[in-house]
């Protein structure tokens, strides 16, 4: 299932791409590179945030003793 | 003698430790030092106490000749005459749920000592859950409750919802057992454990020590949401975070999306201002070269800033762009459509330019020949100069 918990690494990698591009000394292509990837997380980011939908599900352990989860109907 | 009732003190102190009692309270003295002496008395036999004011400073009142009451109490002796004494660390009447009260002092007790309620236990919560375990009932509000505030505050989130009963027999038992289940999802971030309001017999449960326990162990961050206004329950004790409702639980457990966008703002902004930053740096070198070299690093930068503005116009909030105040320009179709390539363009159609201050309307004439594949229009002066 898609993990949603990537908000938490782009979020990261941004702040890092910001950071090192304000603080290193990096040449005008490596410069690029970086902001071209942090347009793309930062995009990515902003997708996450308004388009995804909670989800909810029910876990229930089977008889055989593993988990089981459903969509929950809301 | 002294050796003996020493020894004997010695002896009791490690083979005793803090026990329950049950008594009546007579010869009940408070001294002007604040300890209080009395006997504790029951049919069968009688013992000399003393509660020092540190103990009995917690107490809403001092007990009254004749009370029936339960002590936690360890006991030792008392050297110089010999005595059997309890030094009375706890003290509830047995009337208004007595016997609960000491259960719970009990319990509370035996966690303490285990280090559970140790401030230093506690967990930071993630900053950014992705998956939320809630352990709670399907019939109350609760659930209900944490789905709404989720949905407004943070909908990045799956929520695993645990259902167990909350209240009357058999519901300690469920609560563990779905704090464990829970504790098996992989890649949890986040447990939620608690109900909606309730009578303090309703809210029983989470105030069992084995509830308490098992949410001590739980894998991740927990957060107890057992709805009460005043008491504080073993499970609020134990957990990472505490909440007095379950919505509040929610609000705690994830940030609010209005002021990650806010900030997701300002690293846009940052982005860009390193970028521009990094890009003059490199054109004050270039002014420093020699003029043969100039030209060709000249041909760099600039295939550079077609990469630059294209990247840019990905970037949406950042318009007006730094970049544009070099003299470049985006152009959009009225749809908004960022116009990159030549054969988005035909004579007489308009479109939008974008420069630093606004947009301007603008018309193709013509379309020549040359090659060119940018995402922005420069004005060719500037291009023939270069930036810098």
């Amino acid at each position: 299932m898609p993990d949603k918990a990537v908000f938490r690494e782009e979020l990261a990698r941004l702040e890092a791409i910001v950071r090192r591009l304000e603080a290193e000394d990096l040449d005008l292509d490596g410069a690029l590179e970086l902001f071209e990837e942090g347009v793309k997380r930062l995009k990515l980011a902003r997708e996450l945030l308004q388009e995804s939908e909670l989800k909810v599900k029910r876990v229930v352990e089977a008889a055989d003793g593993t988990l089981r989860s459903r969509d929950i109907d809301r | 003698m002294l050796d003996v009732t020493t020894h004997a003190r010695r002896v009791i102190e490690a083979g005793l430790g803090l026990i329950w009692v049950r008594g009546e309270i007579t010869g009940f003295k408070a001294y002007r030092s604040g300890h209080w002496y009395f006997t504790l008395r029951d049919p069968q036999a009688q013992v000399r106490c003393v509660m020092w004011h540190t103990d009995n400073a917690r107490l809403p009142s001092a007990p009254v000749e004749g009370m029936q009451v339960f002590v936690a109490a360890r006991p030792t002796i008392w050297e110089e005459r010999g005595e059997l004494r309890l030094t009375v660390k706890q003290m509830v009447p047995t009337q208004d749920g007595g016997t609960w009260q000491v259960r719970l002092e009990q319990a509370r007790e035996a966690l303490r000592r285990d280090g559970l309620l140790d401030p230093a236990r506690k967990r930071r919560l993630p900053a950014f859950p992705g998956r939320i375990a809630m352990v709670t009932s399907l019939d109350g509000a609760a659930v209900r409750d944490v789905i709404s505030v989720l949905q407004r505050r943070w909908p990045l989130v799956t929520l695993f919802v645990l259902p167990t009963r909350v209240q009357g027999e058999g519901a300690e038992r469920e609560i563990c057992a779905a704090l464990r289940r829970a504790d098996r999802i992989p890649h949890l971030d986040l447990l939620i454990v608690g109900r909606g309001g309730g009578s303090r017999e309703d809210l029983w449960a989470f105030n069992s020590e084995a509830v308490a326990r098992a949410v001590a162990a739980s894998r991740v961050p927990t957060i107890s949401a057992v709805g009460h206004e005043t008491d504080v329950s073993l499970t609020d004790l134990v957990a990472d975070a505490r909440a007095p409702t379950p919505s509040a639980a929610a609000e705690a457990a994830v940030p609010d999306r209005e002021a990650v966008s806010g900030s997701l703002a300002a690293l846009a902004r940052h982005l860009a201002q390193g970028l521009t930053r990094r890009t003059a740096v490199v054109s004050q070198r270039v002014d420093r070269m020699g003029d043969r070299l100039q030209m060709n690093v000249m041909a760099v930068l600039e295939r550079s800033s077609a990469r630059i503005a294209q990247a840019a116009a990905g970037l949406d909030a950042l318009s007006p762009l730094r970049v544009l105040q070099r003299g470049y320009a985006v152009a959009r179709s009225d749809a908004g459509i960022v116009l990159k390539q030549r054969a988005q363009f035909t004579p007489g159609l308009g479109f939008r330019l974008t420069v630093t201050d606004g947009d301007v309307r603008a018309e193709v004439l013509d379309l020549p020949r040359p090659a060119g594949t940018s995402a922005l229009s420069s004005p060719s002066p500037a291009r023939e100069r270069g930036q810098g």
